[in-house]
């Protein structure tokens, strides 16, 4: 059994640690921020991970947090924390562009609901994220600033599309960022890069300002060193929002520091279908070591045949896309963001703007997802979509009433090199089959860090919950956390 | 050979709640360009639309009272599309589970009753408008209208002629004023419809029909359908065949022009909407409307009838606009005169209503000072042109009725004393006229009626006088 021994935190970069010296005096807010500044400067050249950098901004807050903290009004128990935010979620007065020429130099005039939450509770937003193009991806190569290069190998991704998100936490350069996952956009870049990541429930947090890819699928999580900074910050995002009827959560999720002590009597289910076919040797090993350390923790693991495996990926491609067509059509040239110069008629301003801003992946699923739901073919394919969406929700109740949790990989490979796939976008959809049933029955999953592939590569798993199970999953990752070796950069 | 015309239409109606579908901001008409919008409505990224649940509450009362099936699972759809007056570039509406369906409108047009058939009813947003500068040659955007909530009435084909399509209209107006759920003003856009029409041989097989657009009053409507007819029938005639097609009536040539046809029509490309929750309506919401409908005119006009004893005209005048009826109800109940309540108002408030130019919705008139009045002419403490005076005070400044009649002195003099010795006076002074009377010239009463009513003012009760001067008169002897 391939049971590391436990480890304790590094003390001082990660999230918690950090606000527990800002909250005991030990160390400054403007300082904590300044090191994150220092080395988002020093660092990001390399890793491409941020898209835009609020100095001045960051630090004034910074004082701002300061000020209350010292007042004895500690918001949060992420107070004073430095925080990245992935660039399609919408930051008043900053760029918010979706790494796309389409909203270049568009800068919202509201704060996503996530973001109101995070300044409240006294997290300090240092910059935007890099991103495959409108999150439509899993490489981040797609966004209009090029790719970002993963901090364990710069010649590789570092996966998608919150590539940028989970890289700047895997480089040190802040301890924790916000991803959104559509298809497995914060799970697989975390994966990739050796992080955790929490994909919520489908309704947990707001989507209120995130700029929509898919919104029956959208759902915006944390990305941070280690589980325990992920809770905090789910529990600060996380809750009811009057401004987005899809939030259907009651309250938010409380955060607790207690981790339980063994999984005895927990259900783990292994799809049995998912550790054969595409899946690398590096990657296998190191998903069913970790499941291992459950079963060493007290869980009853055992082995089943997860049904509908091969519809999954099509009817994630054509919901999504389907969506994406409506949602990027608002995109006109008229309003914000990019204008063709060439257009001189109105359909030439619709025209040229759209050919010109948009990326060539985006305008394959533009056009996929016009495809899908144009007059004679909705219900061949979208309507037949929804129908394997519907069928899948059933086949996740069947599955929670024998398992509590469901343990699988996350992407059949580790990080691939830049341009490897960019030319394959089946290869590259192909990669989201172990993540994009989670997002089409809208439940909650946690990806961890669980070794390396024979090329030194993070390789990540995840634990999939039913709805709203998200306590318990953060309690089964800590078991999980404790009982293998703790974070490790690069 | 015999030609039928056969029409449906498609009724576009602006709900008057306070604010638009999915978002805060006013419906207000008019205001400033881009002065009524918000992120949401303007179709920013990130922003979402959560619904106005008095927008579905409009839609029940509507669907109720047309007697429709309603859907107790609704959801809204995506209607896709590329026009700079739709921010978002689709229109939220209903295509697959629209809140209403399979209802029904009675109405009576040239004398016959007809039942038309309501084939649904869905909830839908309303989109901008474009400025045209003719100056600079610039379009301009105004979002101010994005997202004001529209109900979209879709009829069956029955109508076959203009006049079934105008009493639909008329009754159905109405019928939304009385469920407060518009104003209906067809000048505003608040009520718009589409005409769609065919022509057939008389009996024939249904033939090929066109959408007609940009109808903005009742007699373009009227004018629209006569002209698209007869050009249908002409086409057939000739040997031709109708296009499918959306056609644009120019009210100012008097003629409809083809502005798209079927095969360049758009793909919509519909599908649910995921950023809203579909509507449950329960048993305990669908109570509440049913319960909350009004009486409605026609129901009104036939208890007015029956009950209060009111004419058909008097009725039909006052049922109207649900504000003169309204009037009229608290009139008629405060001062238990139905029948002048009904006179004074369909008299002299809708003549100086129709004098100040003031439109019924405007309507401000107390109606207890009008009931103070009535009470007061019919117990006879003032006569009827000091009655008529005062209404108009009232009307005009608001006054206290009970301070005007005294202040004035308009209140009878009912003093039997008083009168008997001014019509003694007025006999001592007219011997004359009163012997004339005695000796069978009745003319003399009269004469000698308006020397008494002079002679007492305008506040003498002519019914009191004229009694007091029969009586004095038979007693009366010459003198000397």
């Amino acid at each position: 059994m391939a049971m590391a021994k436990a480890t304790q935190r590094d003390a001082d970069t990660d999230a918690l640690s950090l606000s527990a010296a800002i909250a005991s005096g030990q160390a400054r807010v403007a300082d904590v921020v300044g090191a994150a500044l220092d080395a988002i400067a020093q660092k990001d050249k390399q890793y491409n991970a941020f898209l835009s950098v609020g100095n001045e901004a960051a630090m004034a807050r910074a004082r701002e947090v300061q000020a209350s903290i010292d007042a004895g009004r500690a918001p949060s128990p992420l107070a004073g924390v430095p925080i990245a935010i992935k660039d399609n979620i919408s930051t008043a007065g900053a760029q918010t562009t979706c790494a796309s020429k389409m909203l270049g130099g568009y800068t919202p005039v509201f704060n996503a609901t996530v973001v109101d939450k995070l300044e409240k509770a006294g997290l300090v937003v240092v910059g935007k994220l890099n991103m495959d193009e409108f999150a439509m991806g899993g490489s981040s190569e797609t966004g209009v600033n090029g790719p970002v290069r993963n901090p364990w190998d710069v010649s590789r991704v570092a996966g998608g599309s919150s590539g940028g998100s989970a890289a700047a936490v895997a480089a040190g350069e802040v301890p924790l960022a916000l991803g959104a996952d559509t298809g497995g956009s914060i799970r697989q870049p975390c994966a990739f890069c050796g992080v955790v990541g929490i994909k919520p429930t489908y309704g947990a947090v707001s989507r209120y300002g995130l700029i929509a890819y898919a919104s029956s699928l959208d759902q915006i999580g944390p990305i941070a060193q280690n589980i325990d900074d992920c809770a905090a910050l789910l529990s600060i995002i996380s809750g009811p929002d009057k401004r987005d009827s899809t939030c259907i959560i009651d309250k938010p999720f409380p955060f607790t520091e207690i981790h339980p002590e063994h999984l005895d009597g927990v259900r783990i289910g292994r799809p049995r279908n998912y550790f054969g076919g595409a899946l690398e040797a590096g990657t296998r090993r190191a998903v069913l070591s970790a499941s291992e350390v459950f079963r060493a923790a007290g869980a009853d693991v055992s082995d089943f045949e997860m049904p509908m495996m091969d519809d999954m990926v099509s009817a994630y491609y054509i919901i999504a896309c389907a969506e994406a067509s409506s949602n990027l059509s608002r995109y006109d040239g008229l309003k914000y963001g990019y204008r063709s110069d060439n257009a001189t008629t109105l359909s030439e301003v619709y025209r040229l703007t759209r050919s010109e801003g948009f990326g060539m992946e985006v305008k394959r699923r533009i056009m996929l997802g016009s495809f899908v739901l144009s007059s004679g073919y909705y219900d061949a394919y979208y309507k037949k979509a929804l129908q394997v969406r519907a069928l899948l929700k059933n086949v996740y109740n069947d599955l929670f009433s024998r398992f509590d949790m469901i343990l699988s990989p996350v992407a059949p490979t580790t990080a691939y090199r830049i341009g490897e796939n960019v030319d394959d976008p089946m290869t590259m959809y192909m990669g989201d089959i172990y993540t994009v049933p989670v997002n089409l029955a809208g439940l909650p999953a946690v990806s961890l860090p669980c070794g390396f592939d024979d090329k030194g590569l993070p390789v990540g798993f995840q634990l999939i919950g039913n709805a709203f199970s998200e306590p318990a999953l953060i309690g089964a990752a800590r078991v999980y956390q404790d009982l293998s070796r703790g974070w490790v950069g690069p | 050979m015999k030609w039928e015309t056969i029409v449906g239409l498609e009724v576009h109606v602006e709900l008057s709640t306070k604010s638009k579908i999915f978002c805060a901001c006013t419906t207000a008409f008019g205001g400033a360009p881009n002065t009524h919008v918000c992120p949401v409505c303007a179709g920013m990224p990130g922003a979402l639309p959560t619904l106005n649940r008095s927008v579905v509450a409009c839609a029940l009362r509507v669907g109720v009272t047309l007697g429709c099936a309603i859907t107790r699972y609704s959801k809204f759809d995506r209607k896709n599309y590329f026009y700079p007056d739709l921010p978002k570039a689709y229109q939220i509406s209903q295509l697959y589970a629209p809140i209403c369906r399979d209802g029904h409108l009675d109405i009576v047009a040239a004398g016959r009753k007809k039942t038309i058939g309501i084939r649904e009813i869905h909830m839908e947003e309303d989109a901008g408008k474009l400025i045209h500068d003719p100056g600079s040659g610039n379009t301009f955007m105004d979002y101010n209208r994005c997202g004001v909530p529209l109900l979209e009435i879709v009829t069956t084909p029955d109508f076959r002629d203009a006049d079934e399509v105008l009493a639909f209209l008329d009754l159905l107006r109405e019928t939304l004023l009385y469920l407060d759920v518009s104003d209906g003003k067809m000048q505003e856009g608040s009520l718009r419809a589409d005409v769609n029409l065919s022509v057939r041989p008389e009996g024939g097989a249904l033939g090929i029909r066109t959408e007609m657009k940009n109808l903005n009053s009742f007699k373009a409507i009227a004018r629209a359908i006569a002209f698209e007819s007869a050009r249908q029938i002409k086409v057939l005639k000739l040997g031709g065949v109708v296009t499918q097609e959306t056609r644009r009536w120019d009210d100012d040539a008097g003629v409809s022009l083809g502005m798209r046809s079927k095969e360049d029509a758009q793909d919509y490309r519909y599908f649910p909407e995921p950023d809203l929750l579909p509507i449950v309506i329960d048993d305990p919401w669908l109570r509440e409307i049913k319960d909350g409908i009004p009486e409605l005119a026609q129901q009104k006009r036939r208890r007015y009838i029956d009950e209060l004893g009111l004419s058909e005209p008097h009725a039909a005048a006052i049922t109207a606009h649900k504000n003169i009826a309204g009037l009229f109800e608290s009139v008629s109940k405060k001062s238990g005169q139905p029948l002048e309540a009904a006179n004074l108002i369909t008299g002299a408030i809708m003549h100086m209503l129709n004098q100040s130019g003031t439109l019924p919705e405007n309507l401000l008139i107390d109606a207890d000072k009008l009931s103070f009045l009535i009470l007061l002419v019919a117990e006879g403490k003032i006569n009827r042109s000091a009655y008529k005076e005062a209404v108009e005070a009232v009307f005009l400044h608001n006054v206290d009725p009970e301070a005007y009649v005294t202040e004035r002195g308009l209140l009878m003099i009912s003093d039997g004393h008083l009168i008997a010795e001014t019509v003694r006076d007025v006999l001592a002074q007219n011997q004359s006229a009163a012997a004339d009377y005695h000796a069978g010239r009745t003319k003399a009463f009269g004469f000698l009626m308006g020397q008494a009513m002079r002679r007492g003012g305008r506040s003498c009760d002519p019914d009191t006088v004229k009694k007091a001067l029969t009586e004095a008169l038979q007693r009366w002897v010459p003198i000397g």
